[in-house]
């Protein structure tokens, strides 16, 4: 017998930062909205990304700090650090976080329904728990089931000596070394909190930069401050075989036409990420799929009337904030509200929360000039800026681009500590399109790190005043 | 929250309008339907209504502000159970585009539509665009004028994009400032005139709108001109007829000359199909519908409301029509579609006694008649001098859409209406 069928204006499968806002906002449009969440809702962001990451290398900064006491004249005595206890305070911010998820969206009437969705044929959804079936139809049905990580050919978690970032986050022991394959954020963060815990940290990466979608100075930058820290890092290398012995695995890198072997206790596999299509019930409708990610318009319609894909199943950029974004103006759409403004892609800012961090937005100095653009750049580091030498964190560096005939804000890019906080001002600033004039005008607080950043732009037109 | 009111975009193409006067007044009740403000587009003024019901709680942007962008909040209403207290969450008001002009400009002259009689003349400072710095800049630099473009950011705030498109849209960049300027042949100067030889008429919408797409006609339309003599004693008669059998009361109806030669222009624009066009630069558009715009002038300035599918409707219907449009035409009250479009104008002058004139064409439509006055004119006819009632008309034609034959073969269609009005009855 078939079971009842609960009837929504809009269902959204999947409650990640995409998936949850988008209901949330819908249900602010006066929508009946319900979120479809099989494991835990916040999704990977909140459960295994982005939140309790920083909560683990908020750990190491603090542990960081500690050990440099002396240079701020402390003294601290028997420092170590408790790998259980560490990992317990980030399950337990994301779970504090995750729980929160669930009163906002019972605060805002969206009903959320435990199990794994399906489409089921036209505007219907089908919901499996525990192997029972509910049937959900609406007119909209959001697909936002998000990414999980990639796997390559010989180089496939096993949970236990080979770990993805699910395994990373909940480490059971301190490995003495640890191979890091792929230096994206992921792959760095990782490499930076467990290098920050007095691991030996080997970093592969086959492209011939560290984090390669930064600017071409910040990754040149890092890869530099990343050495003086003591991690080893590979470029224009590729792990061939990972070899695996009982406690430990031996891994076959090639580099330069030379195959060298690294043994170490642990590996970890951030080489990107593939888009959660599978078993969504897309076969036999009009949904297209492209190498794992779900095709959309630039309305994020799928190619099946009614329903609609958002966040990483979409595509890249593969980030929360995009995510949400990309919900919101899905729904505004749909609702047919005219402020809806879509997201321009140009203008997401990217945070890396290494030491010291990494934040960007827009575009990079080569590719500006790739672009076409007759580019000016403004450069200012952290050596000379008080507040940064108060905080004893003197290393970094702000880089602007500009395009020398508009005065737009083609890009900014920043190393150096809490640049992760600061980018939204220039996030905000090419959001309104300011040009370099605005920026000039505008009062930076001193002291401040924020300075810098109008030291930057200032050093674009050859106005620098403290460098 | 408050219920914002918003200016309205009355027209398609309405990205700015004047809030003239405010019915109501602060702390006044409001009904759903309630008059709330009138307001004066590029070309008429309209009243717009309550949707919801509540208490005017502030009027953000006060009597005789124009430059306003479409959908800028205007004023706010309060809902039941809300009080004055709620306004402070709301948004705040925008920097008023210019001040009323009241204050600054020389009183309005006394001849203003009632419409805009009690609204302050504003302020024709119209250079207030919304846009983003670098939209000014990028404008700045392709010598774009940013009021020739809307804008797609919030609350029709110009943004790259829009730049991005207009430029790429082929939009006529102004003279850039490196242009070298034609030095040579530049006139001299006129030398400023004294401030107290005149008194200042600021420029209303309509005036600026008059001016704006009458010097775009003149200038890039290429005009030419053809004027027929038309014998109008038929027409006299049977018009004296018709008029004599107009019941009294419902249904009565008098008909003018111009009512007839509207009917004579739809008819003979369904006959001559090629002068009901517009010239685009990808091809001649023909229009599927005949419609005839009138000119009318008003204290304001001309406006040109259309009869919509003339060719259809009768005599009485047409002469019915024509006095509700004219007398709202005069009163500033059309709305936006009743004088928007039209395939060819009509221009009227001979009740002034003009013998004959050429008009200029209305863009974007290919042809403009100008009607001179019926006055007795001596004749030939059968070699010998008659006395006869004649009006001359002229025809003005762009040329891109409009061959010399063809606004001949238009003129000769009319005439034959006019000069045997019986086939204008069939």
């Amino acid at each position: 017998m078939p079971a009842e069928m609960q009837k929504f204006e809009v269902i959204v499968i999947g409650g990640g930062p995409g998936g949850y806002v988008t209901a949330i906002r819908a249900a602010q449009l006066g929508m009946k909205a319900c979120v479809v969440e099989r494991e835990h809702l916040g999704g990977i962001c909140l459960n295994w990304g982005c939140i309790p990451t920083k909560a683990l290398l908020r750990t190491a900064e603090v542990y960081r700090n500690a050990k440099h006491a002396q240079e701020y004249g402390l003294e601290i005595k028997g420092l170590s650090f408790d790998l259980k206890k560490v990992v317990n305070r980030s399950r337990k911010v994301s779970k504090q976080l995750s729980s929160g998820v669930g009163h906002l969206l019972k605060k805002n009437k969206v009903t959320v329904i435990d199990g794994h969705a399906k489409l089921k044929g036209s505007a219907t959804v089908s919901v499996e728990k525990d192997g029972k079936e509910t049937l959900l139809s609406a007119p909209h049905i959001i697909l936002a089931t998000g990414a999980r990580s990639r796997s390559l050919p010989g180089l496939e978690g096993d949970g236990k000596l080979i770990w993805t970032y699910k395994e990373a986050m909940v480490p059971d022991i301190m490995p003495k070394s640890l191979l890091v394959v792929g230096s994206g954020a992921i792959g760095i963060e990782f490499a930076s909190f467990y290098r920050t815990l007095g691991a030996e940290v080997t970093v592969v990466e086959v492209l011939d930069c560290v984090l390669p979608v930064e600017d071409a100075e910040v990754s040149t930058f890092a890869e530099k401050s990343f050495k003086a820290q003591g991690m080893k890092i590979m470029t224009s290398a590729t792990v061939k075989a990972l070899k695996k012995g009982k406690n430990n695995v031996i891994a076959t890198v090639e580099q330069g036409g030379k195959s060298t072997d690294i043994t170490v206790d642990r590996v970890i596999l951030a080489v990107g990420i593939v888009g959660n299509v599978e078993d969504l019930g897309l076969e036999g409708t009009k949904v297209e799929v492209d190498r794992t990610h779900v095709v959309i318009d630039d309305r994020c319609r799928t190619g099946e009337p009614g329903v609609y894909a958002i966040g990483d199943l979409a595509g890249p950029p593969w980030l929360a904030h995009k995510a949400s974004h990309e919900g919101i103006y899905c729904i505004e759409r749909v609702n047919g509200l005219k402020d809806a403004h879509p997201l321009n892609t140009s203008r997401i800012p990217g945070c890396t929360y290494c030491h010291p961090q990494v934040a960007s937005v827009g575009l990079t100095e080569a590719a500006a000039k790739d672009a076409g653009h007759e580019v000016r750049v403004g450069r200012f580091p952290f050596m000379g800026n008080g507040k940064a030498i108060a905080l004893g964190e003197a290393e970094g560096l702000v880089k602007t681009v500009f395009d020398a005939k508009t005065g737009e804000l083609l890009g900014a890019h920043m190393i150096g500590t809490e640049v992760t906080e600061l980018i939204q001002g220039y996030a905000v600033a090419m959001s309104l399109e300011t040009t370099e004039v605005e920026l000039m005008q505008t009062v930076f607080p001193h002291p401040t790190l924020s300075e810098m950043m109008h030291e930057s732009v200032l050093d674009a037109y050859g106005r620098a005043v403290h460098f | 929250m408050p219920i914002s009111i918003l200016m309205p975009a009355l027209s398609p193409t309405m990205t700015e309008g004047t809030v003239s006067k405010w019915h109501k007044k602060e702390g006044d009740s409001v009904e759903s339907g309630d008059v709330l403000a009138e307001i004066e587009t590029d070309k008429a003024t309209m009243e717009i209504e309550a949707i919801d019901e509540g208490t005017l709680g502030k009027i953000l942007i006060g009597d005789g502000t124009a430059d306003v962008a479409v959908n800028t909040p205007i004023g706010l209403i309060l809902e039941e159970g809300e009080d004055a207290s709620a306004l402070d969450a709301a948004p705040a008001a925008p920097a008023p585009a210019s001040t009323p002009a009241a204050a600054t400009a020389p009183a309005p002259a006394a001849t203003l539509a009632p419409a805009q009689a009690a609204a302050p003349v504003v302020s024709t400072s119209g250079d207030r665009v919304i846009a983003s710095p670098l939209a000014k800049r990028m404008a700045e630099i392709e010598g774009l004028d940013l009021g020739q473009i809307s804008g797609s950011g919030p609350n029709g705030r110009i943004v790259k994009a829009d730049v991005e498109k207009a430029l790429s849209g082929g939009v006529t960049p102004k003279a850039t400032a490196s242009a070298p300027a034609p030095v040579s042949v530049a006139p001299a100067p006129a030398a400023p005139l004294p401030a107290d030889s005149f008194t200042e008429a600021p420029n209303n919408n309509v005036r600026r709108v008059i001016a704006q797409r009458l010097l775009e006609a003149k200038t890039t339309i290429p005009h030419f001109y053809m004027t027929v003599d038309c014998e109008l004693d038929k027409l006299l008669d049977l018009r004296k007829d018709l008029n004599g059998r107009s019941p009294e009361g419902d249904g009565s109806y008098k008909i003018s000359v111009n009512d007839f030669v509207i009917r004579a222009v739809a008819l003979a624009m369904k006959k001559v199909p090629a002068a009901n066009a517009a010239w685009s630069e990808e091809a001649i558009r023909l229009f599927n519908d005949v419609d005839v715009s009138i000119a009318v002038a008003t204290p304001d300035g001309l406006i040109t409301p259309i009869v919509r599918k003339a060719d259809t409707k009768g005599l009485s219907e047409i002469s019915n029509e024509m006095k509700d449009l004219a007398v709202r035409a005069r009163d500033g009250k059309l709305a936006p579609e009743e004088f928007q479009g039209g395939g060819f104008t009509i221009s009227n002058l001979g009740m002034f006694g003009v013998k004959e004139f050429a008009a200029i064409i209305n863009p974007p439509q290919s042809a403009i008649l100008a009607i001179g006055a019926g006055e007795q004119r001596p004749i030939v006819r059968a070699n010998a001098l008659a006395l006869a009632t004649v009006m001359s008309v002229t025809l003005s034609c762009d040329h891109r859409t409009v061959d010399g034959a063809v606004g001949a073969q238009f003129l000769q269609a009319f005439k034959g209406f006019v000069e045997d009005p019986l086939t204008m009855m069939l």
